[in-house]
């Protein structure tokens, strides 16, 4: 089922206005189409309205304008039961009271009408859903006897019994120990090709959202930054915040100048880039955009060598840098010398990317 | 690791300390100046610990009987009310009334169990019996809908003036039970339930002896606060999942604040169980007597100058019974409520 969201807006109206306190805008103008069958991952920090949009698309918040369609139907006022969604909540929201498969059992119970089904086919159905996430062992359990990957699976069996048109995760993973995080984030990437349900998620780890969206939306204070496949935005950022949010470890920010269509940062022309006019920008270098390089322009301070084993880390000063540390990742058959004081790069230039110093929007360079 | 492994670690770490003791010692008695001494002090150390372990042990002892000695005084204390109703029950009225014999813990079972028996004869403790429970079930379950709904409304919907009308009702709490009497007498009275003979005699009655009581404000407040502590997500999760806000209350809030129901129940019978003033107030047809005022009017007849107090306290060991039987099966939610509650059932 293909979402489609339409200058969607979220406003929140401000609790104290006599004190002149601002309205907030939650989500603003906010364009995108889900194509069918894909998992798409909403990114960005917290406060960035990413749950508030999937609160609409669920139908459990009323956007303040916008129209939200599944496929040609438009469902913006429709209640949630009525749009045909699962929703698996942060912290599971399962009841406590109730055994796993009752849970489970839960939203086919409260089918009306045509939809209502007989016993076995709501067992039947439960035991299906269960089995996709392999809890169909502990279905006499209670929520409090199971672990969280466990509880997690749960949640998503629940979702996904009615057989929804679109799967909300929010949050899947925060409640997740780290190990449990990678084991969890394959199981919905599988499920949700199992099933094949178009599938919205919230996070803001962005390793999370990378690893297993087809499709990426970076946000920030309710305005969309960037579309795209992880691997495009990750290569190709629109602006200073994505390129900052995406990769770990994080980008390498300086202040640089243009000056005859070449690159300085401080007295050092560090590279080439064509078809930009004179101006003062901020550039981000990627950690494995640098290249040891004994007569390389860029000068740092060395200040540490972290060892990983394939690669080394090396963590380094400059005076321009605006991260309080530069952090390159070089392969480690590349020998450095750890007595010097100072390393010497050379860079890749599609790793290195430039912004407009006031307005953060990326300059593109030949 | 094993827990084994983990075992055998610790034994070898404890080992190796063990070791290492012992060299310390052989340093020690191989060093000339003042290994003796050391070595005295361990000795002393060794013996101190000895006593002091002896001496601790005693006092455990001594607190445990201390306090057991204490909790057996206090119990008999509280106990001891009923020892002397059980133990009146059984004498005869002359034996009661007979002043050397007025200290005579135990009696002389010259009546037997014929008291009890005779309650049955002399009053109509049955149909009391059956008028209280009626009153109790009838006025509980009626106060617990409305409980449970208004609690809901407070905790869950959202409507103009709710906080000014919840802080409403919490001011009524502020103003002593004693001083409703009068207004509620007179609207009983306006009402005519006080009128309670003729047919519809018991409808009044019925009336006039659960409506007063139907609101218990301080129980709104107590499921109120309980209903709050559901997650706000369980309710989202049930609106996904396709439940109306009732059914919602019906299948999870309820539920999962079952314990506080079941104290507000317990509370609420008790509460009908032992009430006596107003009944004693408002009842004027003495067929819709509770339990309480029927003990107490019928064993005080006007031509028998000395009351029956055995056959009353025959009587009262009766009526207990089940008050005592729910205490010793429910006693985990009486708790329970009542530490929520600060007492005041």
């Amino acid at each position: 089922m293909k979402v489609e969201l339409q200058n969607l807006t979220k406003i929140f109206p401000s609790r104290n206005k006599k004190k002149g306190e601002p309205d907030v805008v939650a989500v603003n103008d906010f364009t995108f189409t889900i194509p069918d069958g894909k998992l798409v991952g909403l990114l960005g920090p917290s406060g960035c309205g990413k749950s508030t949009t999937l609160y609409m698309i669920s139908g459990l918040q009323q956007p303040t304008s916008g129209r939200i369609f599944f496929g040609d139907e438009d469902v913006t006022d429709l209640s949630p039961v009525n749009r045909g969604i699962g929703l698996v909540f942060q912290n599971y929201a399962l009841y406590p009271h109730m055994t796993v498969k009752q849970n489970i059992l839960f939203p086919l119970q409260n089918l009306k009408g045509a939809d209502k089904m007989t016993k076995e086919q709501m067992l039947q159905r439960a035991y299906e859903a269960a089995r996709l996430v392999q809890i169909d062992e502990l279905m006499d359990r209670k929520p409090s006897e199971l672990s969280g990957g466990q509880q997690q699976r749960v949640a998503i069996a629940r979702a996904i019994v009615k057989m929804p048109r679109v799967l909300l995760l929010d949050e899947p993973l925060s409640n997740l120990d780290a190990r449990l995080r990678l084991q969890t984030r394959e199981e919905i990437r599988r499920i949700q090709k199992e099933t094949g349900i178009t599938t919205v998620f919230v996070t803001h780890d962005q390793e999370e959202a990378m690893s297993i969206s087809d499709l990426i939306v970076v946000m920030k204070l309710g305005v969309v930054q960037q579309v795209g496949k992880p691997q495009d935005i990750y290569d190709d950022p629109t602006n200073l915040f994505v390129a900052k949010f995406l990769g770990t470890p994080p980008i390498n920010v300086f202040q640089g100048e243009v000056i005859g269509e070449k690159l300085y940062v401080g007295e050092n022309a560090i590279l080439d880039v064509k078809g930009v006019e004179d101006q003062p920008v901020t550039f981000a270098i990627r950690p494995e955009g640098f290249e040891l390089n004994e007569n390389g322009p860029l000068v740092c301070e060395l200040s540490n060598v972290e060892v990983m084993g394939r690669d080394v880390s090396i963590i380094s000063r400059h005076a321009n840098a605006v991260s309080p540390i530069i952090r390159s990742i070089i392969n480690a058959d590349n020998k450095l010398d750890v007595s010097s004081t100072t390393v010497r790069y050379s860079l890749k230039p599609h790793k290195v990317f430039l912004f407009n110093a006031q307005t953060e929007e990326r300059i593109y360079f030949n | 690791m094993s827990e084994l492994e983990k075992d055998v670690i610790q034994n070898e770490d404890t080992s190796n300390a063990a070791v290492e003791n012992e060299n310390v010692e052989i340093a020690q008695s191989t060093n000339p100046v003042g290994s003796t001494e050391n070595l005295v002090q361990g000795v002393m150390h060794e013996q101190d610990i000895k006593t002091v372990a002896k001496k601790q042990t005693v006092g455990k002892i001594l607190g445990q009987i201390g306090l057991y000695v204490f909790l057996t005084i206090m119990a008999f204390v509280v106990i001891f009310p009923f020892i002397w109703m059980i133990a009146t029950s059984l004498k005869s009225v002359d034996e009661y009334y007979d002043a050397s014999l007025e200290l005579v813990l135990f009696p002389s079972f010259a009546r037997d169990f014929k008291n009890y028996a005779e309650v049955f004869t002399t009053t109509d403790l049955e149909m009391y019996f059956l008028n209280t429970v009626i009153i109790g079930i009838a006025s509980t379950l009626m106060s617990l809908v409305i409980t449970i709904l208004s609690a809901f409304a407070l905790a869950r919907l959202e409507f103009k003036g709710k906080n000014i009308l919840f802080a409403g009702l919490l001011a009524t709490m502020m103003i002593p039970g004693e001083l409703f009497t009068i207004t509620n007498y007179k609207t009983v009275a306006d009402f005519g339930w006080t009128n309670q003979f003729g047919s519809m005699g018991w409808i009044n009655s019925f009336f006039n002896l659960t409506m007063p009581f139907l609101v218990s404000v301080f129980y709104i407040y107590l499921l109120k606060q309980n209903f709050m502590q559901i997650p706000e997500e369980l309710y989202l999760a049930a609106k996904v999942d396709g439940t109306t806000d009732f059914k919602y209350l019906l299948r999870v809030m309820i539920p999962l604040a079952l314990p506080t129901l079941i104290s507000i129940t317990i509370l609420k019978m008790m509460g009908a169980w032992n009430t006596y003033m107003w009944p004693k107030l408002t009842t004027t047809n003495s067929d819709y007597y509770l339990i309480t005022i029927g003990l107490r009017e019928a064993f005080s007849s006007v031509d028998n100058q000395q009351p029956d107090i055995p056959l009353q306290m025959a009587a009262v060991t009766m009526v207990s019974i089940p008050l005592f039987l729910v205490f010793l099966f429910l006693r985990k939610y009486i708790m329970k409520g009542v530490s929520r509650s600060g007492i005041k059932g």
